[in-house]
């Protein structure tokens, strides 16, 4: 079967048999991929798992407001009497989604271009490139983050743009980092020698090296894309009520503060699930590539 | 001559993810005053950690099963804390395998060497100078033949060469050692060219001390001119011993014949032979003798039971193997 | 190069990236889709409204006019006229920026000293108890975003146990101290009144602890695995071989090279810290730059936001460039060596 020959010799290549068995020799990192895996089949499935997908959207049911967690509403309802459980659900889709969509924004021009810089390190497009890169890190991503949505009206869309517009140069960086110290490497300048164009070096030797520490990132990334999604829906600049966002539903919450906590507790602890099971996920990918010593 | 350091029966593993390593597997051998001894062996074959074992410096996974390194009297690993230090300050020292590793890389030299000079000499350590200390450190550099030993005090490890960062842990060492000094491969990660330059300071520094010698190599050639007593090991078990010479010239051993048999020669035959077969898994070592797998002349006991070190004819050559036993 | 080149060095380069980033805060600002005089005005104003407003946020004038008039005020200390408080941005921020600094520098020394305590003992007494314990939750504490620590701390400790206050910066019942830096505790110890200084203490507890507690759960964690690994190494078994006492070899020799990682990664902390205070602000009504972050991004108030935004990447290329400078002080391999060496 040519697909299969084809999966085989991926694996070969890439070393994917080991780096599993390493991969799967942690707990904690196993832990992190059931945790991920679960949210992503949660965000997908949410309509059919959800008890009250209705409550998702615009909803008024003022009669069960304020309703501690009891059996027909398993995790209490909010100031407008939905369920928090259908909402919570949601949310993971709203904000697994969001970190889907800045994530696959940002990180192919961000590495194609941290890829370039470092191939063509030393001149200016090295320069040109890495300068600008520094500009956007030169400010706290949060603060950097609210400045961008603050200036453009507030919705989903816009906070995505937002984070999407900052985010980038970090992977330009990283991507940089490994590239230009591969540069160099005999394997590359072999390739060089024996008449390999640019582009085949550049994504044909240098970005299979690079992949480690990307995908590494981008696990990890995808925690801290729903932290500042989360943040900025908390500060009233990304998602509006009513959508079922994590954070806007963390930040309407605590204003209900002591007495109805669960309207700001439940969607925070499904924050806090996804932040941990991708962390988790993230450590486990770098331990995959570490090289064995001894 | 008088006994200096006794080892006797030493078994230590190291716990891993995959399993417990049981690489150390009954090692005795012993250094009188003034000897010299080398141990020689592929890499892997537990020199190392044996030398770890008797200053005790082994990594934080590897357990001492049982066995005992007497010195001067005393069982190291018995040692309480204090004897133990008096022990590393002032009587035992080692040389690591590789300078650059050795020497801490955020701290300048001279702070080491300082820290070495204070709590091993024979002042009390609280009432020293920095500016006696930094006296005593270029006199110890000016010993190993170091050139400007000022500038190498205010230097970084990274700043200096390899020669030069070998040199100053011999330096090190030297303050502290007045009876033993172990050399761990003290020349594998030098420049050929400079290996000699070393060697011949070691030499010339252990004669003017007098130490006892511990050196470890497996190049058999640096072994060869220098130590008077051959220890060869192989997979955590001293399998011959006898003194040089008579080591290479009349190798009992079927592993230490294929040793010396694996050393290109210049002159004569054309390709050298090497040894059939790796060192074996440690997780999982072969009963009785370790190298009946790869021993061309492996008998049915060799796979049984594991062959002591016995002497043959006198009791200076002896070997661990069930061809020269009477059974 | 010697350590002062080197500061040198890294100033101008960031002097360079706020240039940059100033121009692109304010190209942004002013081109982005959306009418900021429209935001502003409301969706209700007549349209001569709109174009009055439009005039005095000089919105008519060609761009690169617009950046000179603003650079040229930036030198003079002008950070602009906000549109929404009425008043000179510098005004504004000189009234709140200090009391976000209060709560940043609380929680940065909380930071450091708790990631060094907890690293150290979990470095110690690795794989056992301690250790664990430090471990499982720095894992938890990075998956905890700072706003969700703040409530959750505020929910426990202020709400339900009553430890500390729930918000504010000062109780009710005592006066406030003439204002001289802006800093609440700094000024009361200027003006002599410990009841003051105690009590805004009180408050600032809790704040600082949320803000600190990822990063400093991080820290410690990298303090913590760079002990774990630097224990097997030949320089401190050396050390141990010669005969040091155990004393100096852990805190001495092995501590050194183990904290390095984490300082490198103290950047980023700060900036972590400067994000994450814009949150935690909210959560405990402290009256810091978020307050009047949150007022101007509302309004669309474009000076004040790049003004802002400006403000905080000046005091973040500092503590960056401080950083770099113990880096550099505690690793001689920084700063003597060459790139590409």
């Amino acid at each position: 079967m040519q697909v299969k020959e084809r999966i085989r010799r991926i694996s070969v290549r890439y070393d994917l048999k080991r780096k599993w068995y390493r991969f799967s020799k942690s707990h904690l990192s196993m832990v992190g991929l059931v945790i991920a895996l679960a949210s992503i089949l949660l965000a997908i499935a949410a309509p059919y798992v959800a008890p009250y997908p209705g409550h998702a959207g615009l909803t008024l049911n003022f009669k069960e407001k304020f309703l501690p967690p009891g059996l027909k509403y398993i995790l209490g309802t909010d100031e407008m009497g939905r369920d928090v459980l259908s909402r919570t659900i949601f949310g993971f889709q709203y904000s697994l989604t969001m970190a889907a969509v800045v994530l696959g924004l940002v990180i192919p021009p961000g590495v194609v271009l941290g890829l370039i810089a470092g191939y063509y390190r030393g001149t200016w497009v090295d320069t040109l490139i890495m300068r600008i890169s520094d500009i956007f890190i030169a400010v706290p991503p949060l603060v950097l983050a609210l400045s961008i949505a603050a200036v453009l009206e507030p919705s989903v869309f816009n906070a995505m743009m937002a984070v999407s517009l900052m985010w980038w140069p970090w992977y330009t960086r990283l991507t940089y980092n490994t590239a230009s110290a591969l540069r160099n490497e005999y394997f590359v300048q072999a390739g060089e020698v024996t008449g390999a164009s640019s582009f085949h070096l550049i994504f044909g030797e240098i970005l299979p090296n690079c992949l480690g520490p990307i995908l590494t990132k981008i696990t990890l990334d995808v925690g801290w894309v729903i932290l500042l999604g989360a943040a900025l829906s908390f500060v009233g600049l990304g998602a509006q009520p009513p959508t079922p966002d994590l954070g806007t539903m963390v930040s309407t919450g605590a204003n209900y503060m002591p007495d109805y906590w669960w309207i700001s507790i439940f969607p925070a602890v499904a924050i806090c699930l996804i932040i941990l099971g991708f962390n988790l996920l993230g450590d486990g990918i770098r331990d995959m590539f570490v090289e064995e010593a001894r | 001559m008088e006994l200096l350091l006794d080892v006797r029966d030493l078994c230590v593993n190291y716990k891993t993810y995959m399993g417990e390593l049981k690489v150390l597997n009954g090692v005795g051998f012993s250094v009188h005053k003034g000897e010299k001894i080398g141990i020689i062996g592929e890499s892997g074959s537990g020199k190392t950690t044996t030398m770890r074992a008797i200053l005790r410096i082994l990594a934080t996974n590897a357990v001492i099963k049982r066995g005992e390194v007497h010195f001067i009297g005393n069982n190291v690993l018995k040692m309480d804390k204090k004897k133990l230090t008096e022990m590393r300050r002032r009587h035992v020292t080692m040389i690591f395998q590789d300078p650059t590793a050795a020497l801490n890389p955020v701290f300048k030299v001279g702070e080491l060497l300082a820290d070495v000079v204070k709590y091993s000499h024979s002042f009390n350590a609280e009432k020293t100078t920095k500016q006696k200390l930094r006296e005593i450190s270029i006199d110890v550099l000016k010993e190993v033949a170091l050139p400007d030993p000022q500038r190498v005090l205010d230097s970084y490890p990274f700043q200096l060469s390899g020669g030069m960062r070998q040199r100053v842990c011999i330096a090190m060492s030297l303050a502290t050692a007045r009876d033993l000094l172990i050399a761990d491969e003290p020349t594998t990660n030098l420049d050929v060219t400079i290996q000699d330059q070393v060697l011949r300071l070691m030499k010339n520094l252990v004669e003017k001390k007098n130490l006892s010698v511990i050196l470890i190599s497996h190049a058999l050639g640096t072994v060869r001119g220098t130590v008077d007593t051959v220890y060869a090991m192989y997979a955590g078990n001293m399998i011959e011993t006898a003194p040089t010479e008579e080591l290479f010239s009349n190798p009992l051993h079927p592993y230490t014949q294929g040793l010396l048999k694996s050393v290109p020669k210049l002159t004569g035959a054309g390709f050298s032979e090497g040894i059939e077969g790796r060192i074996p898994n440690y997780i999982d070592p072969p009963t009785g003798c370790r190298f009946n797998p790869r021993c061309d002349r492996a008998l049915d006991i060799c796979m049984k039971e594991k062959p002591q070190l016995l002497g043959v004819e006198d009791d200076k050559h002896k070997v661990a193997c069930w061809l020269y036993s009477k059974r | 190069m010697r350590l002062s080149t080197y500061i040198l060095k890294r100033s101008a380069f960031v002097v360079f990236s706020l240039i940059g980033l100033s121009i692109l805060v304010f190209v942004m600002a002013r081109v982005l889709p959306g009418d900021p005089a429209r935001m502003m005005a409301g969706p209700r104003a007549s349209q001569e409204v709109v174009e009055q407003l439009r005039k005095a946020m000089k919105l008519d004038r060609p761009l690169y006019e617009q950046y000179f008039y603003w650079v040229v005020n930036l030198l003079h200390g002008d950070l602009g006229y906000s549109l929404v408080t009425r008043r000179s941005i510098t005004a504004d921020v000189l009234e709140y920026l200090p009391t976000s600094l209060e709560l940043i520098f609380l929680a940065a020394i909380f930071e450091i000293f708790g990631a060094f305590i907890l690293g150290v003992i979990a470095g110690r007494y690795s794989y056992k108890w301690p250790d664990n314990v430090v471990r499982i939750f720095s894992y938890v504490g990075i998956s905890i975003p700072a706003f969700v620590t703040a409530i959750i701390l505020q929910l426990v400790l202020a709400w339900t146990f009553k430890v500390f206050p729930t918000s504010g910066m000062l109780s009710s019942t005592i006066t406030k101290p003439p204002t001289v830096t802006g800093m609440l505790t700094l000024d009361s110890l200027i003006a002599g009144r410990l009841d003051a200084f105690a009590d805004s203490m009180w408050h600032m507890i809790l704040p600082a602890a949320a803000l600190c507690m990822g990063g400093l759960l991080q820290d410690a964690r990298i303090i913590r695995s760079g002990m774990v690994e630097n224990k097997d190494k030949d320089y401190i078994l050396m050390a141990t071989s010669q005969g040091l006492p155990d004393r100096s070899v852990m805190f001495k020799y092995l501590l050194k090279p183990s904290v390095i990682p984490a300082v490198t990664v103290m950047g980023l902390d700060i900036a972590a810290l400067l994000g994450n205070a814009f949150l935690v602000e909210r959560v405990f009504n402290w009256p810091g730059f978020s307050q009047l972050g949150i007022t101007v991004m509302m309004n669309k108030d474009l000076n004040a936001i790049v003004a802002l935004v400006l403000v905080i990447g000046i005091i973040y290329a500092i503590a960056n460039i401080a950083v770099d400078i113990i880096v550099a002080y505690l690793d001689p391999r920084i700063r003597l060596m060459e790139r590409g060496e």
